[in-house]
């Protein structure tokens, strides 16, 4: 019966992302390819001082893409250590330095890893002039990226990628903001608050008191999630009843998270001109998806672990309104997005079921991915999968007739090498250094033996591949991680971006190699099993060793 | 590389595009939101209060709270709600799970102790609890319980506050409410609609 339900639930989900896939696919490939401007579009350049019509080699674009984080990392930064006079503040103080530092860099890297409790931390302005329009543009900045690498396929002879302002202003506006619109209004009526009360006082039923909060949720919750930003209003995130008040907010939410990252290689078969390559990404995504899924769901139903089989389920952090697969589904869909919002705290999964979402992360976040993030680091991995059938069976090793050569396979191999170096780095650091190890081992680790490893590990997993989840019972508050993890945060987003947009430059300056005998069709199933086999393999031969340290000896004790 | 100039240039494009996008999507489109919200659906924007039979509000049907003494002890002629980890427990300005892993051995002994405590205070045998009686949620703010622990709390509360049996175990049926669309989620009773249901019963 539950399994069935199960099905039921995952069978919607599925048939509402297929209805969505065509008609926002081929929308998004027109805003991205269109050379008109709304007329508003053209009041606002006029403003910001750009011309629309100015393209941009890769170095220009990539300079756009970090002046404009760097700016909005410094206002960010700015705005909290202001709270104190800003207006609907709640009488909060100044965000602390290292949190401040912490909190910018997570939400301009379009991660939302929280070290903070919201409630006691953000007041109202910080939440939505500052976090909310990251949530933006943090994923207007991920598509741009991602549609400049598609027009480096895409392009032939070409020295340039598009004009990132333009990108910008497009996703933003014509795709992220009337999409929240629609949707923060389904979601109040769901039931999500959307007000400027503050704390409620009421009287309880008991007699006892208890304080209400209020606040723009509705707002502030579309975009984390369909910006797979993921960083909660409240500290409980999407388990909230204020963030996600029944089980089909639930649903309505997953699809929020899951729509643009899957409708996005529609946009890439688009822009290259064969809807078919668009289906054989989708394929390998929705594969490693739906394995993912199962594998959690089952490992959480059956409830192994010493806890979970004394209380008789694993409803250890779990909603009663979702059960054990609204959980699953929203955990798998927040983890293999870069969203890292949770609706049940993965601390408390089975030990086998906690290694999930990690895995999750470590397969870079490409199925289906953060908005656009998701797409370019697919991407990458379809350049090292022709390379490797090239090794293989003697192919020659092109992509969407685009020669992969020296260049294009040293910056993939670069892209791959940055996240895992960050997460494994930050581990053993966090272990290795006197004075950090006692800090992390007795002020920020909650749970005793192997799953406090497994909490450090998930922390730089989750900071550097952008998702913003967390084993939430780690204390993250502290010098040394708010320092570690926002650098992790800032690098694993942006040193990928810059191999990414030199891939692109180095793929639109090519011209286009005739179709031989020789070329690997990419379309076909083959394909898609050897791109689902490289994603596993390169992340198995990552991060085996590192989760036998922690999940795996926890799981298989 | 680009000159000294052209790198202030853009980064002064980049403040102005910033400065703009803060009023527009920041400031208006939430704006925007709350009004529509506040205009058409002003309950649900607004927490989806509840009230008691004299009108006063007494919490919100979405946020569970607690049916326990200052000290923290079970009353028991209510209701009650999962273990909470919010505070001391429902504390709506502090939400949270425990975040205790599946070995930890103070879950370990807390599941325990809470099997026992709540199998003598219902007078059902231990192996006869649920889960979610026993276990904390996610934000330590989940209103409901399974059908199945509102049921075994029955016979506890009619004896309390003086009722017949069948009479309160007709309350709790009337109060389990359906899946969404009947297959999304689990079967649920919503803890603070129940008690005021059973307090209006009783002329609380």
């Amino acid at each position: 019966m539950a399994a069935l339900l199960a099905v039921a639930q995952a069978a919607t989900l599925a048939l509402v992302l297929g209805l969505l896939y065509r008609p926002l696919g081929d929308y998004m490939a027109r805003i991205y390819t269109s050379d008109r401007d709304l007329k508003v579009e053209r009041g606002l350049y006029r403003l910001i001082g750009v011309d629309p019509r100015g393209e941009q080699s890769w170095p220009a674009y990539l300079r756009g893409v970090l002046a404009f984080s760097l700016v909005g990392l410094l206002l960010v930064y700015a705005l909290q250590r202001m709270q104190a006079v800003l207006p609907y503040s709640l009488g909060l103080p100044a965000v602390p330095e290292g949190l401040a530092f912490n909190t910018a860099a997570s939400f301009v890297a379009n991660t939302n890893w929280q070290s903070y409790s919201p409630e006691l931390t953000m007041g109202y302005t910080v939440q939505l002039a500052g976090l909310a329009v990251q949530n933006f543009v943090s994923a207007a900045v991920g598509i741009a990226i991602a549609v400049a690498l598609v027009r480096g396929f895409a392009r032939r002879g070409s020295a340039t990628i598009g004009n990132f302002w333009v990108d910008l202003v497009r996703g933003a506006f014509r795709l992220l903001l009337p999409l929240s619109i629609v949707g923060a209004i389904v979601l109040v009526v769901g039931g999500v608050v959307q007000n400027f009360n503050g704390f409620t006082e009421v009287s309880t039923l008991a007699g006892g008191t208890q304080q209400l909060p209020g606040g723009p949720v509705a707002s502030q919750e579309v975009i984390k999630l369909l910006g797979t930003n993921g960083g909660g209003f409240f500290n409980a995130n999407s388990a909230h009843p204020f963030e996600n008040p029944t089980a089909w907010t639930n649903l309505f939410e997953v699809v929020l998270m899951l729509a643009i990252p899957f409708a996005l290689p529609r946009t890439f078969g688009r822009m290259v001109g064969s809807n078919r390559q668009g289906y054989a990404i989708l394929a390998v995504m929705a594969t490693l998806y739906v394995v993912s899924l199962v594998t959690l769901s089952a490992l959480e139903a059956a409830g192994n672990g010493t806890a979970p089989q004394l209380a008789g389920a694993a409803m250890e952090g779990k909603e009663a309104r979702f059960g054990i697969f609204g959980s699953t589904l929203f955990g798998t869909t927040s983890t293999l997005t870069s969203t890292g919002a949770v609706n049940s705290m993965h601390d408390s999964f089975t030990a086998l079921g906690g290694m999930m979402p990690m895995l999750n992360m470590m397969l870079g976040e490409v199925a289906p991915g953060g908005v656009g993030s998701g797409l370019y680091g697919m991407l990458v991995l379809a350049v090292i999968a022709v390379f490797i059938a090239g090794l293989l069976v003697g192919r020659t090793p092109e992509y969407l007739g685009k020669k992969i050569g020296p260049r294009e396979i040293k910056l993939a191999s670069l892209y791959i090498l940055v996240t895992p170096t960050l997460v494994l780095a930050g581990t053993a650091l966090s272990f290795a250094i006197p004075g950090v190890r006692e800090d992390v081992e007795h002020v920020s680790i909650w749970n005793p033996g192997v799953h406090g490893m497994s909490e450090v590990l998930y922390a730089f997993t989750s900071a550097s591949n952008n998702n913003g989840s967390a084993f939430a019972g780690l204390t993250a508050n502290t010098p040394w991680l708010n320092t570690a993890l926002g650098v992790a945060m800032l690098l694993g987003r942006f040193v990928p971006i810059v191999f990414v947009l030199a891939l692109a430059g180095s793929l639109a300056a090519q011209r286009k190699v005739p179709e031989t005998a020789g070329t690997l069709p990419t379309y076909k199933p083959q394909f898609v099993g050897l791109l689902v086999g490289v994603t596993v393999l390169i992340t198995a031969l990552t991060y085996f060793p590192v989760l036998t340290l922690g999940p795996l000896a926890e799981g298989l004790s | 590389m680009a000159s000294t100039r052209t790198t202030l240039r853009t980064h002064w494009v980049a403040l102005r595009a910033m400065l703009v996008f803060t009023l527009v999507l920041g400031v208006a489109y939430t704006a925007l939101v709350t009004a529509i919200g506040q205009l058409a659906l002003p309950a649900r924007a607004n927490g989806s209060l509840v009230h008691d039979a004299a009108g006063e509000v007494v919490g919100s049907s979405l946020i569970g709270q607690s049916f326990a003494d200052a000290s923290g002890a079970p009353l028991p002629g209510w209701f009650q709600p999962r273990p909470s980890a919010a505070g001391d427990g429902y504390d709506g300005g502090a939400s949270s799970g425990s975040n205790l892993g599946p070995e930890n051995p103070d879950l370990v002994s807390a599941i325990g102790e809470r099997r026992s405590r709540v199998a003598a205070a219902d007078g059902v045998s231990p192996d006869a609890v649920p889960a979610d009686a026993l276990t904390a949620s996610g934000s330590g703010l989940d209103p409901h319980i399974s059908p199945e622990y509102a049921r075994r709390q029955v016979a506890r509360v009619a004896e309390v506050r003086g009722l017949p049996e069948a009479e309160v175990a007709k309350l709790v049926d009337a109060h389990v409410q359906g899946r969404d669309l009947g297959y999304l989620g689990d079967e649920t009773v919503n803890v603070l609609e129940l008690n005021l249901a059973l307090a209006a019963l009783v002329g609380d």
